[in-house]
């Protein structure tokens, strides 16, 4: 057993460790903070770029050993303590990795435990001799606080070297985001890609008969933990969105008896009218920067799209034609806007100017094109192909390069990871109706289905928490 | 007078739909006097549970059907079939003056969700307008459109789809 003498000693040599002048380069905010002498280590940030190509890395064998503790003590965030907390760490960062098909990762359950002093001084001939050629380490340390230091180290076992470190300090309540930029550091060194790990999921939940489904609102983690219902289902509530800044979700509900945008502010618990129109609103989408909403109005019978300010305000009309013009998402510089019309005879996308000029048809390539979602990248669009069958697609922002990523019955909404390599979706299937959420990656690899306690559709990702 | 202007608008709102496949609709007869086409419900003995005119119950029984209109895929133009619905339902409405009704859009579930709502607003209206043009005040007639969220059937088949297709007007209790 090891007593706090010894652990201040070995706590004061992993900090001295520690000697990068990069202290707290990050952004601090309140859930989520930077511990003061455990900053990311900034001179060695970037992908592996050289030594793995874009293909191998994705093949790295990496294990994800149980994170050590200073001290095993009692903790909010684990009945069991700190101890137990470290492992759970790991399995977080380990599910992240492998639920993705991102690299050959082996979780902790399989592996040895470090201990504590190890977290900085790896125990190279072990990891050698099972063959892992990347190694992720950690610990937990309990502050006076009652809040929680958690660090995350990943070496090259071959190199028996140390590439990237970080650590974060945070609340017991969330733990687990810690784990989730934990993966995220690791994803982003070995792959040269942004995180997406530290987010959430609005969506959609979904329960009873075909002809008499409960629609409630519902938020998750990226990984489903964390779950919450927020609405109580006596009204249907449909197609939600996140503000950037997740501080407020925009989404359909037929409260008050008709189709209408409400803006709902996560911490109060209220909501109001995105417009007080006199007409039903649908179809929500924030602009990037949050200061804007579109949203979708019929008049008479005739939709076509308009934009708000978050705040309030008046609402600018930005189509015009007695076409249905529905939905809009932004470019990530907030200039364009791709839409969906039928003025042609059938849904198919455009483009607009912010301001609703030089709108132009972008889909040429048969089917129907619909619910189209620019990219956080900015470089490719994705979106409900209809032929027939309903499947995920992506083009380029031309409308060119068209793939299809799905072959479900009814695959529909995709929307993107925060880095725009992923697409989540909502599947239906025949006869009974039942939805489930899913996702796949820009390749059409990796496909899956998201564990959600019902039914769900409308699946709306987040950027990486703030 | 009347009756030719009501006439002018019903051609207006058919030219409108001229684009679908289904024919023409033809011309909505004129109309005979207020009374009621069709049979009122048969007083139940004994207790006074019969419906009172203008409830929802009593429009059903009324209706027999003709309280819903369907429509072809991605359509939402009055057909002579759906007219003649229709002219049932304002026939009722101009004679119940203190009823009023809501016309529910509904789309299949072949649809995205957000076009099957913009798709149900279209056909909701484009009953409320024929409503309004054998007139129907308007401010009696609200719309609402439920998209692909309420299926009346629930199989996945184009006879399903076919039924899911509709404009339901019920009364406002």
């Amino acid at each position: 057993m090891m007593n706090h003498k010894n652990l201040s000693i070995v706590l004061v040599g992993l900090l001295a460790a520690v000697s990068s002048p990069a202290l707290a380069q990050q952004p601090q905010s309140p859930a989520v903070t930077v511990p003061e002498a455990l900053g990311s280590e900034g001179a060695s940030s970037g992908p592996l770029t050289g030594t793995v190509t874009a293909d191998a890395w994705n093949d790295l064998g990496i294990a994800i050993a149980s994170f050590a503790t200073n001290e095993d003590v009692p903790t909010a965030a684990n009945a069991s303590g700190t101890a137990a907390l470290g492992h759970e760490l790991a399995r977080v960062v380990y599910n992240d990795l492998r639920n993705n098909g991102l690299f050959r990762p082996v979780g902790p359950d399989a592996l040895p435990r470090p201990s504590f002093t190890q977290i900085t001084n790896p125990a190279w001939p072990t990891w050698r001799g099972r063959s892992a050629e990347m190694l992720v380490q950690g610990y937990v340390r309990p502050n006076p606080d009652g809040r929680l230091t958690v660090g995350c180290y990943l070496y090259d076992v071959v190199l028996e070297d140390e590439l990237i470190r970080d650590g974060w300090v945070v609340a017991p309540a969330d733990w687990r985001r810690a784990a989730h930029r934990c993966a995220d550091m690791v994803y982003s060194r070995l792959s040269g890609e942004s995180p997406f790990f530290d987010s959430r999921i609005a969506y959609i939940a979904e329960t009873g008969p075909k002809e008499n489904r409960v629609k409630r609102l519902a938020i998750m983690d990226s990984d489903g933990a964390n779950h919450r219902f927020i609405t109580n289902g006596q009204s249907t509530a449909l197609t939600p969105r996140y503000s950037p800044d997740y501080t407020r979700i925009a989404y359909l509900s037929y409260a008050d008896g008709n189709p209408r945008i409400y803006i709902y502010d996560i911490d109060s618990g209220r909501q109001r009218l995105v417009a007080e129109t006199g007409g039903p609103t649908f179809a929500p989408r924030w602009s990037p920067d949050g200061r804007y909403i579109l949203y979708s109005m019929a008049t008479a019978g005739n939709t076509d799209i308009y934009r708000v300010p978050a705040a309030g305000g008046t609402p600018l009309r930005l189509t015009t034609s007695p076409s249905i013009e529905v939905g809009g998402s932004y470019s990530p510089d907030g200039s364009q806007i791709v839409f969906e019309s039928d003025q042609s005879g059938t849904q198919q996308c455009y483009i607009m100017n912010a301001d609703g000029s030089n709108q132009r048809r972008i889909s040429f390539f048969g089917g129907r094109c619909a619910t189209p979602e620019w990219s956080p990248r900015g470089d490719q669009i994705a979106f409900t192909h209809i032929v027939g069958d309903f499947h995920i697609g992506v083009m380029d922002t031309n409308g060119r390069n068209m793939r299809t990523l799905t072959n479900g019955w009814q695959d529909e909404a995709p929307t993107w990871a925060p880095n725009g390599r992923i697409i989540q979706f909502f599947r239906t299937e025949r006869n009974s109706g039942e939805t489930s959420i899913w996702q796949v990656d820009l390749t059409g690899r990796n496909e899956r289905r998201l564990n959600t306690p019902v039914g769900a559709s409308d699946p709306a990702w987040g950027p990486v928490l703030p | 007078m009347k009756k030719s202007a009501l006439i002018g608008v019903a051609i207006g709102v058919l030219a409108l739909a001229a684009c679908s496949k289904k024919p023409p609709a033809e011309l909505p007869p004129v109309q005979q006097t207020g009374a009621p086409s069709t049979s009122t419900p048969t007083p139940t003995p004994a207790q006074s549970t019969a419906p009172a005119p203008g409830s929802q119950a009593h429009f059903a029984a009324a209706m027999s059907g003709r309280d819903v209109i369907y429509f072809d895929t991605d359509m939402y133009n009055i057909d002579s079939e759906d007219a003649a619905a229709l002219r049932a339902q304002a026939e009722y409405l101009l004679q119940h003056t203190s009823a009023r009704a809501t016309v529910e859009g509904h789309a299949d579930e072949r649809g995205t969700r957000e076009y099957n709502l913009a798709l149900g607003e279209r056909r909701a209206n484009a009953a409320k307008n024929y409503l309004v043009s054998l007139g129907v005040p308007d401010a009696r007639v609200r719309v609402v459109s439920y998209g692909e969220e309420r299926p009346a059937a629930t199989g996945s088949n184009a006879e399903a789809w076919a039924r899911n297709r509709r404009a339901v007007t019920v009364m406002i209790q």
